[in-house]
C-alpha cells in the first residue's frame, strides 16, 4: 500500500464516548490510518466533545478509556485536532482541561476544514 | 468517478444499510465505479447470510451479493468489528473453534487497512452512519 499519498482526510466525530462503540471504532480507524502514515485531522463535533474530557473512569462499565486511546494519537504522528466551539459551550466545557490539544473552531472555520479536505469520514 | 462507501448502520435497524445499497446501485447504473464498500461498526451485519426476511421485504445481504455478481464490487467487512459481533467466515469460525459460520461468500473479512486504502484510492468516500 502506498504511504506517500498527500490526501487530507478529515475525520468528523460526533458520538459520545460510551453511549455506543462508535467512538472507540473511530479511534481504531485513526490509529490504523496513522500507522499507514495518512494525513488525518480530527474534528470533534456535538456529543463527541465529551470524548476529550480528562479523568474518565470507564472500568466500572467494562469499557476501555477513550481519552487514553485518544492520547495515543500524537505518539503516532497525528497532531491536528479541532473541536466545535459551540458544542464545548453547550456542555459548559470552554475552560475544561482536555486530553488533546484541540483547537476550538467556529461553524465558519468548520466549513473551511470540510472544504479543504479531500476525503471526509463521519463517525 | 471512483467511489468508496462506508456502511456503519445495522440493516433493518437503521436506514443506513438500505440507503447505502440504493446509492451503490444508483452509482453503478450511472456509470460510476465503486472501489470498495467497507462494512464497519454495526454495518457488518449486512454480511450475514442467515438473514431471513419476509417475502415482501428487501434481503440486504442477497442484494449486495447480486451487485457483486453483476459489477464485481469489492465488499469488505472489518474483521475486528465483524468477529466481535458474530460475523464469521468459515476460516475464522475454524480458527475460533466455532461449529458454524454465517458470512456470505460475496463479502471478505479484512482489516482497517482496507478502509485506509479506500480513502487513498477513491475520489469520494461516502459514510452511511448509524
Amino acid at each position: 500500500m502506498s504511504s506517500n499519498n498527500a490526501k487530507q482526510v478529515l475525520v468528523i466525530l460526533s458520538s459520545s464516548p460510551y453511549g455506543g462503540s462508535l467512538a472507540k471504532e473511530a479511534i481504531d480507524y485513526c490509529l490504523a490510518a496513522a500507522a499507514f502514515e495518512q494525513n488525518i485531522q480530527l474534528l470533534f463535533t456535538g456529543d463527541s466533545v465529551l470524548q476529550l474530557l480528562k479523568d474518565q473512569q470507564p472500568t466500572g462499565i467494562s469499557q476501555k478509556n477513550i481519552s487514553k486511546m485518544l492520547s495515543a494519537l500524537p505518539i503516532y504522528g497525528v497532531d491536528q485536532f479541532y473541536v466545535e466551539q459551540s458544542a464545548l459551550s453547550c456542555y459548559g466545557l470552554e475552560h475544561a482541561p482536555l486530553c488533546l490539544p484541540a483547537t476550538p473552531v467556529t461553524s465558519h472555520q468548520m466549513s473551511a476544514l470540510l472544504a479543504d479536505a479531500n476525503i471526509t469520514l463521519n463517525f | 468517478m471512483n467511489y468508496s462507501l462506508v456502511v456503519l448502520g445495522a440493516p433493518y435497524s437503521t436506514a443506513s444499510a438500505t440507503t447505502a445499497l440504493n446509492f451503490a446501485k444508483a452509482l453503478l447504473s450511472s456509470g460510476h465505479h465503486i472501489f470498495r464498500v467497507f462494512f464497519y461498526h454495526d454495518g457488518v451485519h449486512s454480511a450475514n447470510k442467515l438473514t431471513t426476511t419476509p417475502q415482501d421485504e428487501i434481503n440486504i445481504p442477497q442484494q449486495w451479493q447480486a451487485l457483486k455478481e453483476e459489477y464485481n464490487v469489492d465488499l469488505v467487512v472489518c474483521i475486528a468489528a465483524g468477529v466481535k459481533r458474530g460475523i464469521l467466515d468459515s476460516s475464522e469460525a475454524e480458527r475460533h473453534e466455532k461449529n458454524c459460520s454465517n458470512m456470505s461468500n460475496a463479502f471478505e473479512l479484512s482489516g482497517l487497512g482496507q478502509l485506509v486504502e479506500a480513502t487513498e484510492q477513491s475520489d469520494r468516500v461516502v459514510t452511511f452512519g448509524c
